[in-house]
């Protein structure tokens, strides 16, 4: 077993509070914490085709209470998530094949990634809107 | 036999004791159902904004096309499994108690499972038409 007092002397890495707030920092933990929306919100889509699959009244019931203004709220975060996460997954793909690490290039796609899940959240709500 | 002749080196000791279990495994799978995840959200978010508004016999109808289902059900699969391993890792980066650790990811293999059988069963009902 490791020696008490070597480990005791062993030199800590700093903790998160000593690092200067970047961008490229902020987007990883949204990255995560937008997976644990999805997570989390697999099941609002299972229960909602479960309850299609229920018939016309359970449905009518699930539906009602997705159309409402908190669940459309709920729908409207989870689509952010689903885009943000997804152009995130791009990025961590271009990184795995050894793209994009210059810092002032990894600025510039966390910057994009963050105004263009914005954008495209917004698209599709018109779209839903307009659609529906 | 001779103690100072084993074939068996430290590599015996190490594999399988890391903290991920299994090497590269889940994040090799985590980048295959992330692309895959990828290109069926596109079509998965153009059916939600279709359905969103429509009327019961519209929503079944779509749903029940074998096409819409087949990738619903390739969506809902790959996200499963997707979510499962991602969030495995960040029970493993957070969760230090061994009986917690254990406990939390029980209840994510428990999530994760019911979740997808219960969106498989109800399209597969659905497509089935009963
Ligand atoms: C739409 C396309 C998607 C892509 C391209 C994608 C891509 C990725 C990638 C590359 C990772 C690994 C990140 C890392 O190693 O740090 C990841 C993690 C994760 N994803 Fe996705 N994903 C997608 C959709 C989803 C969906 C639909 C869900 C949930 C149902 C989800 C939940 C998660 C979770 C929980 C993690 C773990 C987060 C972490 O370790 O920090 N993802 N995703």
């Amino acid at each position: 077993m490791a020696d008490a007092r070597l480990a005791a002397s062993r030199p800590l890495s700093p903790h998160l509070q000593v690092f200067r707030f970047i961008l490229t920092m902020a987007m990883s933990i949204v990255h995560r914490i937008t997976g644990g929306f999805l997570y989390v919100g697999t099941v609002f889509v299972a229960i909602w085709l479960v309850a299609a699959a229920s018939g016309p009244e359970w449905f009518a019931r699930v539906d009602g209470l997705y159309q409402s203004w908190i669940g459309r709220l709920i729908l409207l975060g989870l689509v952010w998530s689903l885009i943000h996460h997804a152009i995130g997954g791009i990025r961590h793909f271009a990184w795995d094949l050894g793209y994009g690490f210059a810092p002032k290039t990894a600025d510039l796609l966390a910057l994009i990634n963050l105004v263009a899940g914005i954008v495209l959240t917004i698209v599709v709500a018109v779209a839903a809107f307009v659609f529906a | 036999m001779d103690k100072s002749f084993r074939f068996q080196t430290s590599l015996k000791h190490a594999r399988g004791f890391g903290s991920g279990k299994s090497g590269t495994t889940h994040f090799w799978q985590q980048r295959v159902t992330g692309v895959a995840a990828l290109l069926l959200s596109l079509i998965y978010v153009v059916l939600l904004v279709k359905l969103q508004g429509d009327d019961y016999p519209t929503v079944i109808a779509t749903l029940g096309n074998p096409f819409v289902a087949v990738l619903m059900l390739a969506f809902l699969g790959v996200s499963v499994w997707h979510m499962k391993i991602g969030m495995q890792v960040i029970i493993e980066d957070y969760v230090n108690q061994p009986l917690l650790r254990v406990l939390a990811l029980m209840a994510n293999s428990f999530f994760s499972a019911l979740v997808g059988i219960a969106s498989a069963v109800a399209l597969i009902k659905i497509t089935f038409g009963a």
